[in-house]
């Protein structure tokens, strides 16, 4: 691929403005602002357009990134946005969640001598240019429709049947005719919107259930409002309802209705389970009940789903004190810790093993320290301490140092004898990962899952030992990222349309 | 949205709602729980189920007029509607084998004993039904309770119905007398329910709570609602909201339930500052817990 423009050498990426660390750290708007249409051009261009181009199999979707990356260097937008959109569901949200330093950007050419291409900020550039250009984005997506229809009469085969001869690494979803089939998506988080949406895309009747009042899961209730705001996600959603999918909100299967009802009394033909894993997980240790003691997704369910940061104007209340200990080293320990600094506290994250080992995105660590919270890495919380009218008032932690490599080839942190500590505070929130809610599998006969309650469900084909019942996201890999689950609602997708319509 | 079908205030604090919620009605059994949501701005408050109609496609509610979002939901009107209501949530209460029961209810409670003592007795059961008010002016569903019990008696804190006492008294009185239990089921403050489990606790009677603690999501995704169980915390939204009374830490769940108070008043005092407000975390039976 040679490119068409003049490919801009600056090693660094075009940087993209933020808000203030000192003033950020007291709002909930949004840090990153985004580029302007000059830096996206300036950072598309230094794509070298190379052959092989890693970053598309980096991607999880397959988003055809040299591709959409030199519409942007040409400035043609709608052109970028068309191509994006065929492949990703949920642009605006992957362009600002994703970890794309393990992603696509983590492949990058350029990245081998300098910065990758910010392949996340122009993704997210070219979605947010759509959403305040609704015209002329339906008008490049009805030209590149067109043009992929030439495309198939061109060569005589269906467009979908083109492509996959051109990546065959690439999820694909057969682009059959799904009108009059009717597929119940089950949850409406990321792993179910974007199967919702492939599924739409091919005339089928698709309705989503979700249990909360609000649609989009983790993107909802979990991830902030300063990483990602909420008008964002229901624009995406909206987008979604236009293409065709219906949501139920307040629906919480497996209570409301079954899987078998679900297929036999309201006739759906087929169900894809997205249910995620929400349950939190806590330390064991002495002193969790206390007041002022709370897991991660109580905090960020308080604060992002109802908006307790703007009581009394919402109803919701959210208990914050000035000294708040956040245990955990991943994304959602950071979004806690984040979160807990602007409703006032000053905040401690507590993390068994050392920086190197933090799951949580460098991006996030940065901006966290940024916004002045403490870190006490190879330090473990061993006793919650509380006072006379059972509030927290400390907790004692230990230093850690890392030993043996484990099974899975972390070294295992091992405590320091002796070494125990007591750090004041009135606040104490445990981000110690999640599991997976063992609802569906216990209300649904002939569901095949593991003993930590996963549904087990074919790697290519999402397919469940249930006939007609898919699964995929969370639910059946466990704890894992957006774009992971969004993969995995392709795939599902894929495997449906092959289950509703089989090859002849 | 669900709209409200009947509105009809029970004594001076208490309100009886009648919702359509044709789905939900359908499966919700005695027990469960469903989740409301009035308006945009609005909390999520955790509703124990008291009656539903699956014919008519309605489920009834009854609330305590006692934080921001019960006083604002006592306000409003037949032909109104609520932004969401949710539900089945929670288990149903284990009711299946029981003979000879006994249905306890504490205040607000009574209301969401009420389909527990209603289905034993439809079931065959033999089922005494104790309840507690304040005074003889907050006596709820008398009428409806006598019509599914086998005894009813009802004690006040002062007296006023001329039967003085607290329903521990009269379960020990009834205990003594000879009445073989193999249910009791008590609803109310936690105070309450604390105290019916220390009494059948010698006599090794079966004994179910129904707990109330504060929820945010209902489903299980966010342990708000934990409640101490033996050695490990349940969350009383999926694991519950029955627990067996001899197992739960009652000290514990008082202490959390008062976790959010500072905020109530708050939001109380907002809530006389504009028409469409609502209240802390709080559900009705947490100002159960107040009167307690």
């Amino acid at each position: 691929m040679a490119t068409s423009y003049e490919v801009n050498r600056q090693k660094e990426k075009t940087p993209m403005p933020e808000l203030d660390p000192v003033e950020r750290a007291r709002t909930f708007e949004e840090v990153a602002l985004g580029y302007a249409a000059e830096d996206a051009v300036n950072e598309a261009r230094r794509c070298i357009q190379c052959p092989k181009s890693p970053c598309v199999h980096g991607c999880p979707v397959g988003v055809p990134i040299p591709q959409f990356v030199a519409q942007v260097a040409e400035g043609d937008f709608g052109a970028a946005y068309a191509l994006v959109k065929e492949a990703n569901a949920l642009p605006a949200i992957c362009g600002r969640v994703c970890p794309q330093e393990s992603q696509c950007e983590g492949v990058c050419t350029r990245g081998k001598n300098g910065e990758p291409v910010g392949i996340g900020r122009l993704e997210r550039f070219v979605a947010d240019w759509a959403f305040e250009h609704p015209e002329e984005a339906a008008k490049a997506a009805a030209a590149l429709a067109e043009r992929r229809a030439e495309e198939a009469a061109a060569v005589g085969e269906t467009p979908a049947e083109a492509v996959a001869a051109d990546e065959p690494d690439e999820i694909v979803v057969p682009d059959v005719d799904l009108s009059g089939k009717r597929v119940a998506v089950v949850g409406s988080g990321p792993a179910s919107l974007t199967c919702a949406g492939e599924l739409a895309k091919r005339g089928c009747d698709v309705t989503v259930f979700e249990a909360l009042h609000k649609v989009g899961g983790v993107l909802t209730y979990g991830i902030p409002e300063f990483r990602l705001p909420k008008d964002l996600v229901a624009r995406e959603v909206e987008a979604l309802g236009e293409s065709g999918v219906s949501f139920e909100t307040n629906a919480l299967v497996g209570k409301l209705y079954d899987i078998d009802e679900l297929m036999d009394e309201r006739g759906f033909d087929a169900v894809f389970v997205g249910t995620g894993a929400g349950i939190p997980s806590y330390l064991g240790i002495e002193g969790e009940g206390l007041n002022g003691v709370m897991a991660a997704s109580e905090l960020l369910t308080r604060v992002n789903l109802m908006k307790a940061y703007l009581f009394p104007e919402y109803d919701t209340p959210v208990y914050a004190g000035k000294h708040c200990v956040v245990v955990g080293g991943g994304n959602v320990a950071m979004d806690a810790a984040r979160t807990a600094k602007r409703l006032g506290a000053d905040v401690t994250v507590v993390y068994r093993r050392g920086r190197e080992e933090m799951p949580a995105r460098a991006e996030e660590v940065h901006h966290a320290e940024q916004e002045g919270i403490e870190f006490q890495l190879l330090t473990n919380p061993v006793r919650i301490l509380g006072d006379d009218k059972g509030w927290t008032c400390g907790v004692e932690c230990v230093r850690m140092e890392l030993g043996e490599p484990d099974a899975s080839g972390r070294r295992r942190p091992v405590a320091v004898e002796g070494s125990e500590f007591v750090v004041d505070i009135d606040m104490l929130v445990v981000a110690a990962g999640s599991k997976t809610n063992p609802l569906i599998a216990k209300t649904t006969p002939g569901l095949e899952t593991t003993s930590r309650n996963l549904i087990v469900a074919d790697e290519r084909t999402c397919a469940t030992s249930k006939p007609g019942v898919f699964a995929g996201g969370d639910a059946v890999i466990g704890a894992a990222t957006v774009i992971l689950a969004m993969g995995a609602g392709k795939r599902a997708a894929a495997g449906i349309a092959e289950y509703l319509v089989p090859k002849a | 949205m669900y709209p409200i079908e009947r509105v009809e205030p029970l004594n001076a604090e208490v309100t009886r709602m009648v919702v359509r919620a044709p789905e939900i009605a359908r499966k919700i059994k005695p027990g469960q729980f469903i989740m409301l949501r009035i308006d945009e701005v609005g909390e999520r408050i955790p509703l124990t189920m008291n009656d539903c109609d699956p014919e008519a496609g309605t489920v009834t509610i009854v609330f305590q007029a006692v934080g921001a979002t019960t006083m604002r939901l006592a306000k409003m009107k037949e032909g109104d509607a609520l932004l969401d209501f949710a539900g089945p949530l929670g288990n149903p209460t284990e009711l299946e084998g029981a003979k000879r029961a006994c249905v306890i209810g504490g205040g607000l409670g009574t209301a969401i004993a009420y389909p527990q003592a209603k289905w034993l007795y439809e079931h065959g059961a033999e089922v005494d039904v104790i309840t507690g008010f304040r005074n003889v002016d907050l006596v709820l569903l008398e009428d409806e309770i006598n019509a599914c019990s086998t005894r009813q008696i009802i004690m006040t804190d002062d007296g006023s119905n001329g039967n003085k006492g607290l329903v521990t008294q009269a379960l020990q009185q009834r205990i003594d007398e000879g009445a073989d239990y193999d249910l009791v089921l008590a609803v109310g403050p936690v105070i309450m329910m604390k105290f019916v489990a220390a009494t059948t606790k010698p006599y090794g009677i079966k004994t179910l709570v129904s707990m109330n603690p504060l929820m945010i999501d209902g489903t299980g995704m966010c342990g708000g609602c934990r409640v101490k169980v033996g050695d490990e915390y349940l969350h009383a939204c999926v694991d519950g909201p029955d627990f067996d009374g001899h197992l739960v830490d009652f000290d514990d769940a008082m202490r959390r339930g008062v976790m959010y108070r500072s905020f109530e008043s708050a939001a109380r005092d907002a809530a006389e500052g504009r028409d469409c407000n609502g209240g802390a975390a709080v559900a009705a039976a947490d100002g159960e817990r107040k009167g307690a």
